[in-house]
């Protein structure tokens, strides 16, 4: 499996990050090195075996289904870089 | 009483309950030494007056009667990936730029309610992501350790934490290890660094790089310490699902040195083709040592290891393109600036783009790739499957009654700041060779600092132990910390 520079772009896209274009040629060649890394793992016999979901056998745990924090719209906006009339302010979103 | 801020934990908790010295006096050691280390840019964030006001808060407490915590007093720097209230808190990355959040996370307010004094917050690569220090938004932390004219790495992740406890600038650090980010520094700096069973520390409030991997842990100047830290940063918390709701022991009063019987295993796949004879030499010595004092040493297979770490790069990357999907200019830190008629989705990529760094963009992105349709199974299953075998060859072992497991730490010493930047980034990543298996298995492993190597750089051991068995874990590198004798100091140049 080899990615290309359109493979890259698209990757780039997916994951919401700008690359231009003279960038994308170098990023495909670091993901073919990470890749070819990668492949090592096709050496391995996996028949028969269930992905591994977590490291120690355990169910998780439960709680009433009621109100723990609240009333902090101050706290959670605090950090906003544009917070306005108590919500998060974003370019418009909807033509 | 010179030179406070050199003493352990140990040292300066029985100093605190004779009333022989202060936590004000501690503090104010510390934080001078801190002043003058600039050149180590170990600690990024201080915070003195948060420092000072705990500090005199813990001499009120020492005042009132015996009971006060064994950490109470002790002064410590607290590695940037943890959140702490009203103070940056940013893991070293520009997308978090003045992120100062509005809670403690559960460690960092564990050690606060033991009455541990925060010196302020420590260098790190960004999102945890590497292992020399060199991604951070904050520049490279030094190594104190120095043998010629090159400035060393101090390993990473929590290259400050380690910079930091080798130079004396505190008595004790946190770190996180998600594939060896705690115990690969510890190796470099000649410090003991523990990564406790996944579960026993709550990554509640510390910023996440891949959930399934990440534990906190101590980064100290000895085993005593580590297990004195630890004990205090472990915790039941209902708000980390995956946080153990099981006793923690009391490890301090486990520490006898008294290893006889106990089983250790060499894993014989740790022997790496081109791994340097100085090393090998360690991991022999270390072997007989424990086996003088007393352990059963037997061969163990571990057959999966060498796809350890091609499986960690697709399941920690893959973790991590989804945990910093958060970071989209939204909610907090760094936005981008929008020309007229730019978007949202511009909005998303500039920001992400300006605000990680090259290494946190390369992972998110390979975790997008591993994870997009088409190929989820072919990589990110199939490396959860090569995860639970890695995991079944511990089980193995450790049914044959393996107590601990002893490996080299890292695959060299520390080397110098730059050298690996034209290296592949796959050259970069071998550097957690042998402790990147214990992450995948969600197990306990420990660094102890045991012998120099040709240059006099420190060089470290890995043991591992069973799940939730630290107690045992921290005896059996008691022993060998006792038997190597390690008792090397950086020379200060800084």
């Amino acid at each position: 499996m080899s990615i290309d520079k359109d493979t890259a772009r698209k990757v780039a896209h997916l994951a919401r990050i700008r690359v231009e274009d003279d960038a994308l040629p170098a990023l495909a060649d670091e993901f073919n090195r990470i890749l070819g890394f990668i492949e090592q793992l096709n050496e391995v016999n996996v028949d028969g075996i269930e992905p591994m979901t977590s490291v120690t056998p355990q169910r998780l745990k439960r709680r009433e289904d009621v109100v723990t924090e609240g009333d902090q719209a101050d706290k959670i906006l605090s950090n906003a870089p544009d917070a306005r009339e108590g919500f998060f302010a974003v370019p418009k979103v909807v033509e | 009483m010179t030179d406070l801020n050199k003493l352990t934990i140990a040292e300066a908790r029985d100093a605190l309950k004779k009333g022989d010295v202060t936590s004000v006096e501690l503090t104010e050691a510390c934080l001078g030494a801190i002043e003058g280390a600039g050149a180590l840019n170990a600690f990024v964030h201080k915070t003195p007056e948060i420092a000072m006001e705990r500090a005199r808060a813990a001499d009120a407490r020492l005042k009132g009667g015996d009971d006060a915590p064994a950490m109470c007093g002790i002064p410590v720097g607290i590695k940037d990936l943890f959140c702490t209230k009203g103070v940056e808190s940013q893991a070293a990355s520009g997308i978090l730029g003045n992120f100062k959040p509005e809670y403690e996370s559960t460690v960092s307010q564990n050690l606060a309610d033991a009455g541990a004094v925060m010196l302020g917050k420590l260098n790190m690569d960004e999102f945890a992501m590497g292992s020399s220090n060199e991604t951070s938004v904050y520049g490279d932390a030094v190594n104190p350790w120095k043998v010629d004219d090159r400035q060393l790495t101090p390993g990473g992740s929590s290259g400050g934490s380690a910079s930091a406890v080798a130079a004396d600038l505190c008595l004790a650090a946190t770190g996180t290890d998600t594939g060896g980010s705690i115990r690969q520094p510890a190796a470099f700096t000649g410090t003991v660094g523990i990564k406790p069973t996944y579960g026993r520390c709550s990554r509640w409030g510390i910023i996440a790089f891949a959930s399934s991997l990440d534990q906190a842990g101590p980064m100290t100047k000895n085993v005593r310490d580590a297990a004195i830290m630890l004990e205090t940063m472990c915790s039941h918390d209902p708000k980390d699902s995956t946080s153990a709701d099981i006793p923690v022991p009391h490890f301090e009063a486990m520490l006898t040195g008294d290893i006889k019987g106990k089983v250790i295993g060499i894993p014989k796949e740790y022997r790496m083709d081109g791994m340097p004879a100085e090393i090998e030499k360690l991991w022999a010595d270390g072997t007989e040592m424990l086996k003088d004092a007393g352990a059963k040493i037997i061969d163990i297979s571990l057959p999966h290891t060498k796809y350890a770490l091609p499986a960690y790069y697709v399941i920690a990357p893959a973790e991590a393109s989804s945990n910093l999907a958060r970071y989209d200019g939204v909610r907090y830190g760094h936005r981008a600036k929008l020309a007229a008629g730019e978007g949202i989705v511009d909005m998303y990529e500039k920001t992400r783009a300006e605000g990680f760094g090259h290494e946190v963009q390369r992972r998110v992105m390979v975790g997008t790739y591993v994870l997009s349709a088409g190929f989820y199974d072919a990589y990110y299953n199939r490396a959860r499957k090569v995860r639970a075998l890695i995991k079944r060859d511990f089980d193995e072992a450790f049914d044959q009654g393996v107590d601990a497991i002893l490996t080299p730490a890292t695959p060299s010493a520390a080397f110098g700041l730059g050298e690996m930047a034209e290296a592949d980034p796959v050259q970069m990543y071998l550097n957690d060779v042998f402790t990147v298996t214990v992450n995948l298995a969600g197990l306990p492993g420990i660094s102890v600092p045991a012998g120099l190597d040709k240059q006099g750089l420190p060089l470290g051991l890995q043991l591992i132990g069973r799940p939730w068995e630290e107690g045992d874990l921290l005896n059996v590198a008691y022993a060998l910390e006792g038997a190597a004798g390690f008792v090397s100091k950086p020379e200060k140049w800084w």
